[in-house]
């Protein structure tokens, strides 16, 4: 310890007592000069984080007025249109929150803002995790609490989303209650016990307030640390980029640049949230009014993260079918229940799936640039294709209403689009990708195309190409090429059937579907001729005088790029010289 | 490499903190590296930020305890506001913003900006230590005796999967079922609506007579026992299965009902729950005499029996039988004939 001043004494000593009962500074020394790679994309997590710790604390604010209870009151609060109506508590003291709690208006806005952008972040966080292929080994696991995070996320939401008691609220919580006895066989008694009887009872709210305030915040705290604490072992993915290998990690140390990089950016996403939750109106309860169990406001959109669940409701066709005296509700239980159930089991299954298609066992750190691996990106945008098209199947009546349309028209090219463009989509995304492949693999051999047109002597235009820099090369060439897995042999060499022949051939066939078309990145030997060609090129090519000068003759004289009696072009110019430059 | 020399430049740290410079990472000096007035220029603008989030604290504490919360002001692009709730968010959220954009600026223009390398390490385990781990697990696979005491094995595997039994089986009581114990089914198939209960306005409770209803008229109503009903079980679950709108139309509109004489002189009743996933329905076309549920868009025919024309909605809107008392008012004949609202397993 060096300290010098009074308080950095204090610091060392409080530090020398910690460090010996609990040996913290083996953990500083190895720590504080952790390095972070640098990257805009690499903020989405830490948006998701941030909003997820405003939203604990203005949520612990809330719980000290919101009364959980749906007991039925007369409303005597400040505001007056709702006066004397019969409420539940729950509705009362969420209005007494908006009106007779100062700032209590402005934590409860923070508190769904906040909520919208955790949600939000969270997603675009995952579809950078996933298009860069930073699940790879050794990541799966942290995939996986992920996928769990955003389950956890869209369940507090929309539990969050409930208690109001509001007239939306409840309403979404009746299509929750429609959803649930939807379910073959246990759906009937599921909603009952969890309703506590009937629709709407008297119990949900509070239940549902348990499981709002405690289990849900609890499994999410628990699992962003594990989260975080893999994300530290680990170490940070990065890029591709200038000294930046799969064996290293480039950026900032933890102290100080991180620290008050990450640490400032805590404070701006708090400050922006307070800033939207003062200044931008969210989920006016006021104007909605007690719930209703036979009242309905046209226009009822739930919050967005539902909206590709309600697009699913509404698209899906009605396909009701009994069977030995049983009820089953496909045109709900599909769309509710099996589709989102898919959907989250693949996401949480697709690292381990990608693996086993492409055989890689390695541990990878940098990341893949989206281009470069055009069948995963491909999967992704079908994934994403669908999702939208759900999405705006939620909104489908404010769409109609929006642009003149006609709902029934909407939903019948929604249930088409549905099936057919997701496939459209991965196939021209992975042909776009391809195609940047091969741009990349022309600039390293060729350079990049530098916009100078010039003119020869002959007549013939052409564009003068220059080197890629440095950089650029570094992130072309951070892509790794595989080649697909081989065909496995029907027999082995003494002629015995090979016992997994089927399983293996699909793999190595998905494999080669993985894996085909891949553009590979040129040898080392054929950059380096490119990259000299190009420069050679380029210099040779490039019009003798100077270009502020070759501008001035261009307008001059309609693009002749030479005086009469001139050299051409360095190479004459060189021809001339005897070869010196 | 970066040709600034402040002190704590990373060529100075302790080498043992795992890091190198590297070597063929373009680094360009920024204004503040090399030129001392904007070095100072950059303190003062992180001091100002900080220093205006204090002010800005003390100014929320005073929108605090100083504006009325029922205070409604005007502000331009904002149109009329709550001006506390106003205050207090720009207050708090300035002060905070400002404090992270203090930190950052300090970060991109004091700091070092000059990228630093660690090593990355295998996740894999070294083998000794596998081994040793291996070697540890044996030993106490032995000394325990699991692989030799079958029995023991077997029933702890046994006992550990009963053990979350109870815990489950206390779950039952979520509902206590009401006495005579009925099923959840017969409990879902029964409303408030039987032979001669009066059908009346929903919010003002009124009986409706025959005549008063023109047509092309449509009310939502309930059942005039709800009320005293509700009173009673203290919820509104009555409410949610009883709810029904009535139309007239021409009798000679209608194309069929689900009973005969099931209206009265073009007085149609039918259940306002959508048979989807239970949303109350009041979105009515006079002209075609459409039923619209506005929260996923099934479409019921009203003139024919109520059946599905479109929309995610598998069965037909329950129709209620009515007619007319002995004092002319509306009242239903019996209960729904079938359960109203979303499908369930035990339905049939």
């Amino acid at each position: 310890m060096t300290a010098t001043s009074p308080v950095e004494q204090v610091g060392g000593g409080v530090a020398t007592y910690v460090d010996q009962r609990i040996g913290s500074n083996k953990f500083l020394a190895r720590n504080l000069g952790k390095v972070f790679p640098d990257h805009w994309s690499f903020m989405l997590g830490e948006i998701a984080l941030y909003s997820f710790i405003v939203v604990l604390l203005t949520g612990t604010f809330l719980t000290l007025f919101f009364k959980p209870s749906m007991a039925e009151v007369l409303y005597d609060g400040s505001y007056v249109p709702l006066k004397g109506i019969k409420m539940s508590q729950a509705y009362s003291s969420t209005l007494d929150i908006s009106f007779d709690v100062r700032g209590g208006l402005l934590l409860r806005q923070m508190h769904h803002w906040a909520a919208l952008i955790f949600i939000a972040a969270m997603s675009v966080h995952m579809f950078r995790v996933f298009f860069t292929g930073a699940f790879r080994k050794p990541r799966e696991f942290n995939w996986i609490i992920g996928v769990a995070l955003v389950t956890l996320g869209l369940g507090a939401g929309f539990s969050g989303y409930s208690l109001p008691d509001d007239l939306l609220s409840g309403t979404g919580l009746q299509i929750a209650r429609g959803i649930m006895q939807s379910i073959p066989v246990i759906g009937t008694w599921m909603a009952f016990l969890l309703f506590g009887g009937e629709f709407p009872g008297t119990e949900f709210i509070s239940r549902l307030y348990g499981v709002h305030i405690l289990l849900i915040p609890g499994l999410i705290l628990a699992l962003v640390t594990i989260h975080l604490m893999l994300v530290w072992t680990q170490k940070h993915t990065q890029f591709p980029g200038p000294g930046r290998t799969n064996d290293n990690v480039v950026g900032y140390p933890l102290m100080p640049v991180y620290m008050a990089k990450a640490g400032g950016f805590f404070f701006v996403v708090f400050g922006v949230i307070a800033l939207i939750g003062g200044l931008v109106t969210i989920n006016p309860i006021w104007i909605f009014g007690p719930f209703m169990p036979d009242q309905v406001s046209a226009g009822s959109q739930p919050d967005w993260y539902i909206g590709w669940l309600d697009g699913a409701l509404r698209t899906m066709p009605n396909i009701e079918s009994s069977l030995f005296g049983f009820t089953i509700s496909w045109n709900i239980f599909i769309p509710a229940v099996v589709i989102p159930g898919i959907i989250f089991t693949a996401l949480a299954l697709y690292p381990f799936l990608e693996a086993w298609v492409t055989g890689d066992k390695k541990e990878h750190h940098l990341l893949d640039r989206p281009r470069n691996a055009p069948t995963r990106t491909g999967i992704g945008v079908m994934a994403l294709t669908f999702y939208l098209l759900l999405w705006v199947g939620g909104g489908n009546d404010i769409i109609a209403i929006t642009f003149g349309l006609s709902i029934n028209s909407i939903i019948w090219f929604l249930r088409i689009a549905l099936i057919i463009l997701p496939p459209i989509m991965f196939i021209v995304t992975r042909r776009i990708c391809l195609s940047l492949q091969r741009r990349d693999r022309e600039k390293l051999l060729h350079g990049y195309e530098s916009g100078r047109i010039l003119r020869l002597p002959h007549g013939e235009f052409i564009e003068v190409h220059q080197p890629i820099n440095a950089k650029e090369m570094a992130v072309i060439t951070g892509k790794t090429d595989i080649t697909p897995l081989p065909l496995p042999p029907a027999t082995d060499a003494d002629g015995v059937r090979n016992k997994h022949f089927q399983v293996k051939k699909l793999r190595a066939k998905l494999s080669g579907f993985f894996y085909s078309e891949n553009i590979a990145l040129p040898t080392a030997a054929e950059i380096e001729a490119g990259q000299h060609h190009a420069e050679h090129a380029a210099a040779i090519e490039a019009p003798l005088h100077a270009y502020e000068d070759a501008d001035q003759i261009n307008r001059a004289h309609g693009g002749v790029l030479h005086h009469p009696g001139m050299p051409l072009t360095n190479a004459e110019q060189l021809a001339e010289d005897g070869g010196h430059l | 490499m970066s040709d600034h020399s402040t002190p704590d430049s990373h060529e100075n740290l302790p080498a043992k903190l795992g890091y190198s410079p590297l070597a063929d990472i373009e680094h360009k000096p920024r204004l503040t590296d090399t030129d001392p007035k904007a070095a100072r220029r950059a303190e003062r603008q992180v001091a100002t930020m900080f220093v205006l989030s204090i002010l800005l604290v003390i100014a929320f504490v005073v929108a605090y305890i100083g504006i009325d919360k029922s205070t409604i002001v005007y502000i331009p692009l904002f149109g009329e506001v709550g001006a506390s709730n106003f205050a207090l968010g720009l207050c708090m959220g300035l002060a905070v913003f400002l404090i992270g954009a203090g930190a950052i600026q300090w970060a991109k223009k004091l700091m070092p900006d000059t990228e630093v390398v660690a090593q990355r390490h295998e996740m894999a385990s070294p083998e000794a230590a596998t081994d040793e781990a291996e070697a540890n697990y044996q030993r106490g696979k032995t000394e325990s005796g699991f692989a030799q005491y079958k029995i023991i094995r077997r029933t702890l595997i046994g006992a550990l999967a009963l053990f979350p039994i109870p815990l489950v089986i206390m779950l039952r009581d979520l509902w206590s079922t009401p006495a005579g114990s009925p099923s959840p089914d017969a409990i879902l198939s029964k409303t408030l609506w039987k032979k001669g209960e009066r059908i009346v306005v929903d919010g003002t409770y009124t009986p409706v007579k025959a005549a008063d209803l023109p047509v092309g008229g449509l009310i939502s109503a309930v059942p005039a026992d709800l009320l005293e009903v509700e009173e009673v079980e203290g919820n509104l679950n009555a409410r949610a299965k009883a709810a029904i709108i009535v139309i007239r139309m021409d009798p000679s509109e209608i194309r069929s009902q689900q009973g005969d004489g099931w209206d009265y002189q073009g007085i149609l009743a039918y259940s306002k729950i959508c048979t989807h996933v239970g949303c109350p329905i009041a979105l009515y076309e006079q002209r075609t005499h459409h039923l619209l549920c506005p929260c996923h868009q099934s479409t019921f025919d009203l003139a024919d029996a109520g059946n599905v024309i479109f929309g995610p909605a598998a069965r037909r809107m329950p129709q209620l039988p009515i007619g007319v008392d002995a004092e002319g008012y509306l009242v239903a004949m019996s209960d729904f004939a079938e359960p109203i609202g979303p499908s369930f397993w035990e339905r049939g």
